[in-house]
């Protein structure tokens, strides 16, 4: 696993793992850095395939762990830092379950590479607590029952955060345009509607 | 996933530089929405992957009323949604982008991503290739289930439907693009960068492996210009529509004077309507008008067995967007 | 459970309605706040130390034989730690992503490599799945035996008007979003430690102890939430026994095999599909005195069973003939409410044509022939009335075909729908603390319908505490057992074992504290926070301070379903109506409007039991407008296994709900009814009916689909349908 810096966590993967594996010499460095190519009359580092030291902001907090490039963020932010909130479902940018948000925007997880996010604020679900109490979403989602077995559930609530923070008053039209990105098995709705309507009353102080 | 090298280049140059001059061994990531799915899918197989969002000059979006509208590659479609120009000047292109009605997909989706995403068709997915062909050459697509596939351009090979939603608006106002490679920047119509491949080697659009779109330049709307994109789609949740019609009309005192109509999800390419365009020029749009410019556009349609109701939805979608263009240029 | 029953066995029931403080009130779930931050571990978010990723190798064929299987390349890959091959060279696979071989290795991305390299060769076999024609089926349609009732032949003679229709729907999958999976690992030679997603925390061991030859007291099952299963989460299935045994060749470390969504849709859940061609007679005044009616449909190998027809009406003539179609295509498993969503569909869209034939309203056909569903007619009388008031459907409907003009058409559809829904067994353990806190322990689990809140509810309210007193542990099968969690009996299980327990544990804490207060023990009762004597609250004592009379030891009591006081019955009944706008130049369905009226007996929580009917009308709303499970007749495979083009109903798509839960003496008297199936019966019917009525003619297939809708139109000889 990865760790959250300064936190020294030890890995559940570590470099010796790879070398018990017996019979097999390995030939190349598991962790390499990058190779520099000379294109174009400007130096381009190449990343990869091995695992390559990565650094993140999730959450404000610092985290690193060494990666193959095509990990993608939800699979580093659920495999290397526990961050489960997030679900993998279609795992193809089509259901919403993986929603963060990167730079203050709603992302699916699952369709971005996490050696691109390096450099960017991401937040996830479990950054909208505010100041340990529950952001006015979460809250309203509990009291309007606006989940089921709740596995879609984070990913609503960041959609649903992001929304507020951009229509702080939707019309059902921007429901459309703002939670299209996002399935319910359970069909939760009814309850996420209601959720949002309260949220954005409480936002504006109502 | 199979595993790949990472460069993150930070000119064009470098970006042309590090792509292989060979389909499947590089591949441009940009929104990534498309490429990672096709990756995870084993449809393509880079070594490497070549980011391009670092690349500045690959941003943006600007206009004027001389110069028009200058859409960078790598802008987003909630940028393009954004810009109050394009909202006043380019509603076919907003509309279409309004289709994509998943907040995410439009905040990593690019403009160049739109216009460059392979074809949804489930047996290319499945990886059967681009004319989805089995071990024995036969077409899967005409023996097999075809009810998301064209229902124009389709005397094969190929059969998938291009899935772009903003090519037909760009098409309809006549944007071109600007693609830069080794040999330097060209400049293309929108509407000649996509064509039906003829063999599983060639690409659906006119791109060398080392190449990149850099932006879309879309012309000044002419004065008198009313325009709209109208979808038929099944869900209101992100979906893909089953049929959409983009238009651009210049009015003159009413009359049309001149006409573009594009159906989009209908072809292997976008799909212009020549037809359409001649059932519209010199008339004042009326309903009969704009069913009679619809008719023409679906008169060389043909069913491949399942589709045969998208012919319907497509001659929906261009008589809707007709009308939607002249109400909604008349306020 | 004794001392109970020799005061009075009476005394086992529900609280009256000035008892209920929690019972049947508006309660949030207690886990919401766990769910809303992320913080709730499903098993897909089990991390444990060491653990290794597993996957599997899927056949791409659909009906094939295996020649060559090569696993070595794999098995000398740097990070693979296991390879089990699942088939073996001469194994005939039957459906398209059976699985052919598992892989254990460091990460993901490395099992995914480790998989690529094994090679399987296969020769093709001539597969079948198509489902709409058993004409066309061949050897693979197996015909079962008619069965009569009545004099069918004369009660058509008789009729005055007949109708003839032709109904049914796909194949769907569960599509949980959480997939189905587990992680293993070996604590040592002969003690195994599960996590997995199922409804049936306690039915785990006892299926796995036989594969892996361990007795099953040495398998430890542990889930604390699961992200769906609709009927599709019961077993531990191939690859969670593949995943214990990755374990085992790997030294015991863990392994953590989730299905790839593919797998998921392809393999691990389908509804069966239906079809039916149905005759309905009656007399001219709406009296329905015929049934007949041929049905055919697939759930891939295993042969479907025949519809419970005509449903929930027991028209007193019938003949009824049903034939398997065998394809090869991933197995059926229960799908909510099996059965009933497709006889419903064939029932109640065949009495809904029967009514336009007849130029009747269906609501007067459905009231004229309430007294064919028995002894819930009553019921379904009363419902019918409110979801015409909260529909204002005597204001809105029309015949059949909407006048008004424009390309959009609106319509409305009904249809009733029944569900036994008896709690299942049951046990649990109250443990009470000298401290006062209380602790329910069981081998049950929350799919999310909020069976926690609803034990800690029960207990709450009989102790006479708040719901934070009382901590609810679920999802271990070192917690006494309960049953599974299907064919809505879970509320009804726990919630009257746990009254059970929570009775006798009173019972004994009076006994304790009845000498202080100068009574007897049967003078006592709980009530807001204190035990005091009935009709004198002046006489009490605090909770806390009674279980300090404990003596330092935890009190624990056994409660136990089925048991003495009848807490749970069956037969909920529910009437569902939709209001739909068709486009029919696109064909496309818009749901306005739907109503659920539904009765469960006793309800326990308002809130989530509300929650369960809006989320029954949006998964049918799903089905009845664009689910399908699309397999392709030249290659065998599902064509859609991914959630782009196996759509589901998102937020936009469902229009406005309303639900309105029967409550009153009546069904308070009847228990504790489950509600987890019911609600997603009628949708496909009512919306059925409803596009029926708006568009002048039946599209006979679900999902209503623009093409299925064109067609209909076409048909018809619709002006604007020209395709």
């Amino acid at each position: 696993m990865g760790k959250e810096v300064p936190d020294v966590k030890t890995g559940s993967l570590s470099r010796r793992d790879f070398l018990k594996v017996s019979g097999i010499t390995l030939t190349v460095p598991l962790i390499a850095g990058p190779r520099v190519l000379r294109v174009a009359g400007a130096e381009v580092k190449v990343f990869g395939p091995g695992k390559v030291p990565m650094t993140f902001t999730i959450n404000g907090k610092t985290y690193r762990a060494e990666l193959e490039p095509r990990v993608t963020l939800l699979d580093a932010l659920r495999n290397e830092f526990d961050l489960t909130g997030a679900k993998r479902v279609c795992d193809r940018g089509t259901c919403g379950a993986c929603t963060v948000l990167l730079d203050g925007k709603p992302v699916y997880a699952c369709s971005v590479l996490a050696i691109e996010a390096q450099g960017k604020a991401i937040t996830t679900v479990e950054g909208l607590l505010q100041e340990g109490r529950l952001h006015p979403i979460q809250q309203a989602f509990i009291e309007n029952d606006a989940l089921q077995c709740g596995f879609c559930t984070p990913g609503f609530v960041v959609a649903c955060k992001a929304l507020l923070d951009r229509t702080p008053n939707p019309t059902p039209e921007d429901l459309v345009r703002g939670l299209g990105g996002n399935l319910c098995r359970c069909g939760t709705y009814v309850g996420i509607r209601a959720a949002i309507a309260q949220a954005a009353r409480m936002q504006r102080g109502g | 996933m199979r595993a790949f090298e990472y460069v993150s280049p930070t000119t064009k140059e470098q970006a042309v530089a590090l792509l292989a001059s060979k389909w499947g061994e590089t591949e441009v990531l940009a929104g990534g929405t498309d490429l990672l799915a096709l990756m995870k899918d084993d449809v393509v197989r880079p070594r490497r992957v070549v980011n391009i969002k670092e690349i500045a000059e690959l941003r943006g979006i600007s206009f004027s009323p001389r110069a028009g509208l200058r859409l960078g590659a790598t802008a987003t479609l909630e940028e393009l949604l954004a810009h109050p120009d394009v909202a006043r000047h380019y509603p076919a292109l907003v509309q279409a982008a309004l289709g994509i009605t998943s907040p995410q997909i439009r905040n990593m989706g690019t403009i160049g991503g739109d216009l460059c995403q392979r074809p949804r068709c489930w047996y290319f997915r499945a990886g059967f290739g681009l004319l989805a062909r089995d071990e024995t050459g036969r077409s899967l697509v005409l023996e097999g289930d075809n009810r998301y596939h064209a229902i124009l351009g389709n005397e094969g090979p190929a059969y998938f439907v291009n899935p772009s939603s903003l090519a037909p608006a760009l098409i309809a106002y006549g944007a071109r693009l600007r693609i830069f490679g080794p040999r330097g920047t060209r400049e293309v119509p929108v509407e000649r960068f996509f064509r039906i491949p003829q063999t599983e080697a060639e690409r659906e659009y006119d791109l060398q492996p080392n190449e990149i779109v850099t932006e879309v330049l879309v012309p000044p709307p002419p004065a008198g210009m009313v325009s709209a994109t109208y979808e038929v789609r099944h869900r209101e949740a992100l979906d893909w529509p089953l049929a959409t019609a983009s238009v651009a009309l210049v009015l003159d005192g009413g009359r049309v004077r001149s006409a573009r109509v594009v159906l989009g999800q209908v072809a292997p390419i976008p799909w212009p309507s020549p037809e359409a365009e001649r059932a519209l020029v010199g008339k004042t749009v009326t309903t009969e008008v704009a069913q009679a410019a619809a008719d023409a556009a679906l008169q060389k349609a043909r069913s491949l067995g399942k589709n045969g109701y998208k012919i319907q939805l497509a001659r929906v979608a261009v008589r809707r967007a007709i009308e939607r263009a002249v109400q909604e240029g008349a306020r | 459970m004794a001392e109970r029953n020799r005061v009075e066995v009476a005394e086992y029931k529900w609280p009256e309605p000035e008892r209920r403080r929690l019972i049947g009130t508006r309660v949030s779930r207690v886990d919401g706040p766990e769910k809303v931050t992320g913080r709730a571990k499903y098993t897909y978010d089990v991390n444990r130390p060491g653990m290794l990723a597993g996957k599997i190798l899927r056949c791409p064929h659909a009906h094939a034989r295996i020649v060559r299987l090569d696993t070595s390349a794999a098995e000398k890959m740097p990070g693979v730690r296991a390879v089990l091959p699942l088939k073996k060279v001469g194994d005939e696979i039957l459906w398209a992503g059976d699985e052919v071989v598992a892989v254990a290795a460091v990460d993901e991305p490395t099992a995914e490599d480790a998989i690529r390299a094994i090679v399987v060769e296969y020769e093709k076999l001539p597969h079948y799945v198509l489902d709409t024609d058993p004409k066309a089926a061949g050897e693979r349609a197996r015909p079962t035996a008619e069965q009569i009732e009545g004099d069918p032949d004369a009660a058509f003679r008789e009729a005055e008007v007949v109708v003839e229709g032709v109904y049914g729907m796909p194949l769907i999958t569960h599509c949980c979003l959480e997939a189905h999976g587990s992680v293993v690992e070996w604590e040592g030679e002969n003690q195994v430690l599960v996590h997995i997603s199922t409804q049936a925390v306690s039915g785990i061991a006892g299926q796995m102890a036989g594969p892996l030859g361990v007795p099953a007291s040495n398998i430890r099952v542990k889930q604390d939430h699961i992200g769906g299963g609709f009927g599709s989460k019961f077993s531990p299935d191939s690859w969670g026994i593949a995943a214990a045994r990755l374990s085992k060749m790997a030294g015991g470390r863990p392994v953590k095999i989730m299905l790839e969504r593919d797998a998921e849709l392809m393999v691990a859940g389908a509804r069966p599909s239906y079809y039916g061609r149905v005759r309905v007679g009656a007399k001219r005044d709406g009296t329905v005195i015929a049934w007949e009616s041929e049905t055919w449909g697939t759930g891939g190998i295993p042969p479907t069973s025949a519809l419970p027809l005509p449903y929930v009406l027991r028209i007193p003539n019938q003949r009824k003939r049903h034939i398997a179609i065998v394809t090869n295509s991933g197995p059926a498993r229960a799908w909510r409410a099996p059965l009933h969503p497709q006889a419903c569909l064939l029932t109640m869209a065949a009495l809904d044509d029967l009514a336009a034939e007849l130029r009747m309203d269906p609501l007067d056909l459905l009231l004229k022939n309430i007294g064919l569903a028995g002894e819930r007619a009553d019921v379904y009388r009363e419902e019918l009335q409110i979801a015409a008031e909260l529909m204002e459907w005597k204001k809105k409907w029309h015949p059949r075909g909407d006048p008004s003009p424009g390309p959009i058409k609106r319509g409305l559809g009904v249809s009733i729908h029944t569900w036994p829904g008896r709690g299942h067994a049951c046990r649990c353990d109250l443990t009470i603390y000298p401290d006062g806190s209380v602790e329910v322990k069981l081998g049950s689990q929350d799919l999310g319908t909020g069976t926690r809140t609803a034990i800690a509810i029960v207990v709450a309210d009989t102790l006479g505490l708040p719901l934070d007193a009382v901590r609810v542990r679920i999802g271990d099968n070192q917690y006494p057992p309960a049953g599974g969690s299907g064919g809505s009996t879970t509320i009804g299980g726990v919630s009257s074992a746990a009254r059970r327990a929570a009775l006798d544990a009173l019972d004994q804490m009076f006994a304790r504290v009845a000498p202080l207060l100068n009574a007897a023990p049967e003078q006592l009762e709980a009530w807001e926070g204190r035990i005091r004597v009935k009709g004198d609250p002046s006489r009490s004592i605090a909770w806390e301070q009674a279980c300090a009379r404990l003596n330092g030891m935890p009190l624990t009591v056994r409660g136990e379903n089925p048991g003495p006081g009848e807490l749970t019955t069956a037969g909920a009944a529910g009437v569902q109506m939709a209001d739909v706008s068709v486009d029919i130049e696109t064909g496309i369905v818009r749901i306005n409007k739907m109503v659920a009226v539904q009765d469960c007996g006793l309800i326990i929580n308002m809130k989530t039991a509300e929650s369960q009917c809006y989320g029954g009308m949006i998964m049918g709303i799903s089905y009845a407008l664009f689910e399908e499970k699309i397999l392709d007749p030249v290659t065998g495979r599902m064509l859609n296994p991914n959630m782009e083009f196996y759509k589901l109903a998102g937020l936009a798509d469902v229009g406005e709900l309303v639900v309105h839960m029967m409550t009153g003496e009546k069904y308070d008297r009847r228990g504790v009814i489950g509600l987890g199936e019911p609600p997603v019966i009628s949708p496909g019917a009512a919306i059925s009916n409803a596009v029926a009525n708006a568009i002048g003619v039946r599209v006979p297939f679900l999902p209503l689909t623009p093409d299925r809708v064109l067609d209909a139109l076409a048909k018809k000889g619709g002006s604007h349908a020209r395709v």
